[in-house]
């Protein structure tokens, strides 16, 4: 064959620009892909790449790969990629598809992840009519964990677990799929193809095509269902699993579109207007709470507050980071409030990570706080050395013991369980404590925390004591201050 | 090899570092131009092999074979594309 014959010659066929040249594998095979000869999962993977190359979508498809056989799709095709937990990936093709509305989201599943374990992500994705293409490929069979009966398994047909065949009686029947998300309102289109012959290889290529082909035109939710050759778990050679297909599994499974509203359905529009952020609270009805961007009035310009308030099981330690946190909130800061429970409800370990930030908050967990609230005195030696030089503990007794003041921390250490007692009830020392906090911080006008405590404290009561708890912690630290100041 | 009047509509690539084996282009090819080697490759795989003349340009060899780059299926330039995804190679030295 010599270059000037091959030169009046165009590729017709090859391999699809959508796959990487090389498969970064492990191992020396990164030509090869890692499915067994005759494998349908290959034939398939070459059709959807070809239809991501025809439709010129390679740089925003993103690719679903699930657990099984063909969790490797991510070492093949050069689109993005996310590995979805066993059966999850239609519910992941949702989120990346809502949330990314341009992209191209395809879900690319086995009979096992699919039918068995996610039956409850396809049904409800289909039923959503997600504007998601769902790959489906069916071989009868668990084939990576070596050839399990499955949902799909035929009637008679033998596997690890039914050795003697499937019974309807002890297995139920094989689960139709296609003719099953069919009876749905909301598919737009399903059908069921095979790998049993060139004429049969080359419908499958069509309807992968044209199930990309109508999320790109926003039509809504596309599955094909490809009975595919699993010659290693079948037994079979290549060609025999390709007869199979043909001559024994189409008969539980006819070929042939199920559902077709491609006609009737308008496409999506995938543009329409999302809400900027400042028009949020309004939609959620929590505007006259809400106040975004720019200066919030009574709260300085930069808050950074990392805080973790700890003490036993009934002193209120959740309660007071949730005052915090409200406040913060009512007052327009980004907040956070995680609560970490001890295994015992009363007496154990109790604590909370309370952030309030200006920006937005990266993490919930606080785990080297600039301000800990120390409650009882083994939670200030569990947490006194996660404090962050120059920080502060505020500790409900006497003194805070020398060593666990290191790096210039700041400390007020009172017994506010006893002032609590003398203003009339043991239980609003988390509330003094918090009024000193606020006092020493500055970051939330008294308003803010006013509303917020009227909100979370159901008891007039107690409304009523917490609110001059409040106060007195502020002045507690007020005269702290003053009386430092007279020492010097 | 054929002259420029009698020239195969299409012509085929196997790539032998690819190719598993499995036989289903064999199946597929109507015109029998494709067969097993003899011989093992470095993987083990009696291979595919284009039997140098014969070929129709179908392309459903192509499409029945599962790995992504085992078979180029090129066609005579100015014939009908029947799969659209016509694409000049550049030749080193070709005119
Ligand atoms: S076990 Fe079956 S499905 Fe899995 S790669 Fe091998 S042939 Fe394909
Ligand atoms: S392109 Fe068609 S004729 Fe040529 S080798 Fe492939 S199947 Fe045979
Ligand atoms: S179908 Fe592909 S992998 Fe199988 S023998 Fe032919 S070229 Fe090789």
């Amino acid at each position: 064959m010599s270059n000037e014959v091959l030169a009046d010659y165009d590729i017709a066929q090859c391999k699809a620009d959508a796959f990487y040249d090389q498969y970064d594998r492990k191992g020396e095979l990164q030509h090869q892909t890692h499915y067994c000869p005759g494998c349908g999962h290959g034939n398939i993977s070459k059709m959807l790449a070809s239809a991501i190359d025809d439709l010129g979508i390679q740089d925003r498809t993103i690719l679903i790969n699930p657990v099984g056989c063909s969790v490797f799709g991510y070492y093949y095709f050069d689109v993005g990629n996310v590995q979805a937990a066993h059966g999850r990936a239609p519910a992941v093709a949702t989120a990346v598809k809502r949330s990314r509305p341009h992209s191209i989201v395809v879900s690319y599943q086995g009979d096992g992840d699919l039918s068995a374990i996610g039956s409850a992500e396809i049904l409800h994705a289909a039923n959503r009519g997600e504007n998601i293409t769902a790959i489906f490929v069916n071989n009868a069979t668990y084939s990576m964990t070596g050839g399990q009966a499955g949902p799909t398994t035929l009637i008679g047909q033998r596997s690890t677990t039914t050795p003697n065949g499937r019974s309807a009686a002890n297995e139920g029947y094989p689960l139709r799929v296609s003719e099953l998300l069919s009876t749905l309102a909301a598919p737009v289109y399903i059908e069921r193809v095979g790998l049993g012959n060139n004429k049969q290889i080359a419908q499958a290529a069509r309807a992968i095509r044209r199930a990309v082909e109508n999320q790109v035109r926003g039509l809504g939710f596309s599955l094909i269902e490809i009975l595919s050759p699993c010659p290693t778990i079948w037994k079979m050679t290549p060609v025999e699993a390709q007869h199979w297909v043909r001559d024994v599994m189409e008969r539980t499974y006819p070929l042939g579109v199920f559902c077709d509203r491609t006609k009737e359905v308008e496409p999506r529009n995938v543009d329409l207007p999302k809400p900027a952020l400042s028009e949020i609270p309004a939609l959620l009805e929590i505007a006259d709470t809400v106040q975004l961007a720019g200066e919030i009035p009574g709260v300085p310009s930069v808050v950074d507050l990392h805080i973790r308030v700890a003490g036993f099981g009934g002193q209120g330690v959740l309660l007071l980071g949730e005052v915090l946190a409200e406040a913060g909130l009512n007052a327009g800061l980004e907040v956070s409030w995680l609560p970490s429970y001890g295994p015992e409800m009363r007496s154990g370990t109790s604590n909370c990570h309370v952030r309030l930030s200006h920006s937005p908050i990266d993490s919930p967990m606080v785990s080297s706080p600039n301000v800990l609230i120390a409650m009882n005195e083994p939670s200030l030696r569990k947490f006194s050395a996660t404090v962050r030089p120059g920080g502060w503990i505020l500790y409900n007794g006497d003194a805070v013991p020398q060593e666990c003041l290191q790096n210039d921390i700041h400390s007020l250490a009172l017994p506010f369980t006893h002032l609590a007692d003398e203003l009339g009830d043991s239980r609003i020392t988390n509330m003094l404590m918090l009024g000193a906090l606020l006092e020493i911080t500055g970051v939330l006008p008294q308003a803010h925390v006013d509303s917020a405590l009227s909100s979370l404290v159901k008891s007039a009561r107690f409304l009523s004591l917490d609110r001059s708890a409040l106060q007195q912690g502020r002045s507690l630290y007020r005269e702290r201050q003053k009386a430092m100041l007279l020492a010097e | 090899m054929a002259d420029a009047e009698n020239r195969d509509r299409g012509q085929l690539r196997l790539s032998e570092d690819e190719c598993k084996g499995c036989g289903l282009c064999v199946e597929a090819c109507a015109f029998k131009v494709i067969s097993l080697s003899e011989g093992l490759n470095h993987y083990g795989y009696r291979t595919a092999m284009y039997a140098g003349a014969g070929c129709s340009g179908c392309g459903i060899c192509f499409l029945a074979c599962p790995e992504p780059g085992a078979i180029t299926v090129l066609r005579l330039r100015g014939t009908a594309a029947a799969h659209g995804r016509g694409r000049v190679i550049s030749i080193p030295g070709a005119a």
